[in-house]
């Protein structure tokens, strides 16, 4: 299902043959690196693929989210959770696909819709419920809520609520990495909306420029809240965006799990090896509205749209690869299931028992009181 | 004791703060290359080389950011914008982003960085370019924010302000980068945050200001002393923490105050502190607190209409008499 689109398109100069040559640009660069780890590609596959233990673990980590998310939809509509919400339910490829590419010191940064890549990278259910829930044990004590999950223990640096707002610090992770002589990488998710912002512009250039270790991860859900991709971009292929920073990108199919991993790992290597930024656009669908305020199939796309698009669930995917490859069972699966909603359900009485953050909390962490 | 100027005290400071501290870099726009658009980095890519003093593109919005997610993982960045008027670009960062990030993580990611460049008008530059930022900037929790109004209070400032592990916004004034002042060769030079300094004793009528109004505001003092008036000037150095101590003590000994400031009146800082000292000095008062402070219009670009449209010592000393019952 991969296509792979590596500068596919070129500036009009380049394709004029007028850039010269002499000098080995950041696209001649990674060009000449993908010829040159296609040899290697077939390990990066092998790789990604795993074997049964690393497929069943993906597998539990998109059914946590997904049994997870349906219990956010469940506490949000008796109150129990406040506020925006967005969930992820449809897009659990995504999060989980690429997360388990990367390293524990590798970073992570989200937009709002973040409880999946959380729940992949490694903050407990409990800690994201009770947040959720707005309650001290929340993994933002209760300050954050949906929309700002942070652990500074796995390195994710947030839940940012301002579309595109979130580019420009991954940038300035990735400077940071490299202004340290590390060998760490940053993962950016955001939806394909934020394409259009100007700080989507900023970010890459800088990126590309000063050649960070960023991977900016669009998951293109096709909506940026009810505006559909073709109604909001003069370019719908947007990986192609990719080329105005000659910066490398991949389209990638987000409903498989798999190949997720496999593109993440790929640009891991560029950027690990010669810190050179990608660029993926990831394909993928929400099953859920925008929000909890928005109904499932809403004003702005079809039922039989919806109804089409979840034909490629990305837990059935993998599911259904495993069956095939791994024996997997309906048995099996039904165990899995069975683990994992006791474990949301834990994460939920967890939640509703810890206390509300206590008033003394209201002014703390507004400034720290220390120097350096 | 060395007489110098506040651009080159501002060098010192970044200079002696990048010599103290490897993850305190420079980032800006014309700050390597070039030597700084108004050269206060001057000679400094030639010290620290361009991993640490970075010029980048003209990127407001996406260089704050940059300098954000650098402080999240433990550099201590200092973005300079080549004015304030630019900054605006960026506010979402300042703001939503450097502020509030400590507070929103539940206390995990301190934002150990500062913002600094000019601020308000300098001169005929029109509306765009003269502009006075710090009731904007002051009004958000999660941000400090300093106006060093001399070379000395801007190295000290400035050094305090790096230190801090909390979003410092440096507030500078073009019109200030040539001004001179005594900043002690041999010693290390630091002002502490959110303490002010009375400028100049006086017992009659207490001027409040920060910024370049200490200037305005020492041009009005003597010309009150002229008619045997004696103004105090507080110089609150830093807007937030505001040194409420420090404005109290000077209005319970004169009991008249003058805000002075040079931004817009509706919402300005001044109009913060003015609501302090009726709310906590009601009884030293004899008289209701006014304030100075500009037009509230565009800022235009014909020199008369320029004139007219900011605050001046002029301006300054009619506020004192109003206070005195003079006028």
């Amino acid at each position: 299902m991969r296509d792979v689109s590596r500068s596919r398109r070129r500036s009009p100069a380049r394709a004029a043959g007028d850039a010269g040559g002499s000098n080995s640009t950041t696209t001649d660069m990674a060009q000449k690196q993908g010829s040159e780890h296609n040899g290697a590609s077939g390990s990066i596959e092998a790789a990604a693929k795993g074997d049964a233990a690393l497929r069943r673990d993906l597998l539990r980590e998109m059914l946590l989210i997904r049994r997870f998310e349906e219990r956010c939809a469940e506490a949000y509509a008796i109150g129990k959770i406040g506020g925006f919400c967005h969930l992820y339910i449809g897009q659990e490829g995504v999060g989980v696909g690429a997360i388990s590419a990367l390293r524990e010191d590798d970073y992570v940064i989200a937009s709002y819709r973040e409880h999946g890549q959380a729940l992949a990278r490694g903050i407990s259910a409990r800690a994201v419920m009770a947040e959720l829930f707005g309650r001290v044990d929340g993994c933002s004590k209760g300050k954050g809520g949906s929309m700002h999950l942070f652990d500074r223990n796995v390195n994710f640096l947030g839940g940012h609520g301002i579309v595109g707002g979130h580019l420009p610090i991954a940038t300035g992770v990735g400077f940071a990495i490299k202004y340290r002589g590390g060998d760490q990488v940053c993962v950016c998710f955001f939806g394909e909306a934020a394409v259009n912002n100007g700080a989507f512009h900023e970010a890459l250039n800088m990126a590309a420029l000063w050649k960070l270790p960023v991977i900016y991860l669009i998951e293109n859900n096709r909506y940026g809240m009810g505006t559909a991709l073709e109604r909001a971009s003069a370019i719908n292929d947007i990986a192609e965006r990719a080329c105005s920073y000659d910066m490398p990108s991949e389209v990638v199919d987000g409903q498989d799990v798999l190949a997720v991993r496999a593109a993440t790992m790929r640009a891991l290597q560029r950027a690990r090896g010669e810190s050179i930024p990608t660029l993926l656009e990831v394909r993928t669908y929400r099953f859920m509205g925008h929000s909890m305020s928005d109904a499932v199939s809403g004003t702005y796309r079809t039922k039989e749209e919806l109804e089409e698009h979840m034909k490629r669930d990305p837990i059935v995917v993998l599911r259904m690869m495993m069956e095939q490859e791994d024996g997997w069972t309906d048995a099996d699966m039904s165990k899995l299931d069975e683990e994992i909603k006791a474990l949301v359900q834990d994460a939920w009485d967890f939640a509703d028992a810890s206390p509300e953050p206590p008033l003394e909390a209201l002014y703390e962490d507004v400034l720290v009181d220390t120097t350096s | 004791m060395a007489i110098i100027t506040y651009r080159d005290a501002l060098n010192q400071a970044l200079r002696e703060e990048m010599q103290r501290d490897d993850r305190v870099f420079l980032m800006g726009e014309e700050v390597g290359v070039y030597q700084g658009a108004y050269k206060v980095s001057k000679g400094m890519l030639q010290e620290f080389g361009e991993m640490r003093v970075v010029d980048t593109p003209i990127t407001e919005l996406g260089f704050a950011g940059v300098g954000v997610g650098a402080a999240m993982v433990g550099l201590r960045p200092i973005i300079e914008f080549m004015t304030w008027n630019f900054a605006l670009l960026a506010l979402d960062q300042v703001v939503n982003s450097a502020a509030k990030t400590l507070y929103m993580s539940g206390g995990q990611y301190p934002m150990a960085m500062v913002f600094r460049g000019p601020n308000g008008a300098a001169l005929q530059l029109s509306a765009q370019h003269s502009q006075a930022w710090e009731s904007w900037l002051a009004h958000i929790p999660g941000l400090k924010v300093v106006a060093p109004g001399t070379p000395y209070d801007a190295k000290g400032l400035l050094k305090s302000a790096i230190r801090d592990d909390n979003p410092v916004i440096v507030l500078e004034g073009e019109m200030l980068y040539n001004t001179k002042g005594e900043v002690p060769e041999n010693e290390e030079v630091v002002v502490p945050l959110g303490q002010a300094e009375v400028k100049r004793e006086g017992t009659d009528v207490s001027f409040i200001t920060w910024g370049k109004m200490v200037l305005v505001a020492n041009q009005a003092a003597e010309q009150l002393a002229k008619e045997n008036i004696a103004a105090e000037i507080v110089d609150l150095r830093t807007l937030s923490p505001m040194d409420v101590d420090a404005i109290a003590t000077s209005v319970s000994k004169t009991n008249r105050a003058v805000v002075l400031e040079e931004g817009w009146s509706v919402a300005g800082f001044g109009a913060h502190v003015a609501d302090f000292i009726q709310r906590e000095c009601f009884d030293d008062l004899d008289a209701p607190v006014v304030r100075v402070h500009q037009e509230d219009v565009p800022m235009p670009y014909a020199k008369n209409l320029e004139r007219a449209a900011k605050p001046d010592a002029k301006k300054a000393v009619a506020a004192a008499k109003k206070v005195l019952y003079l006028e």
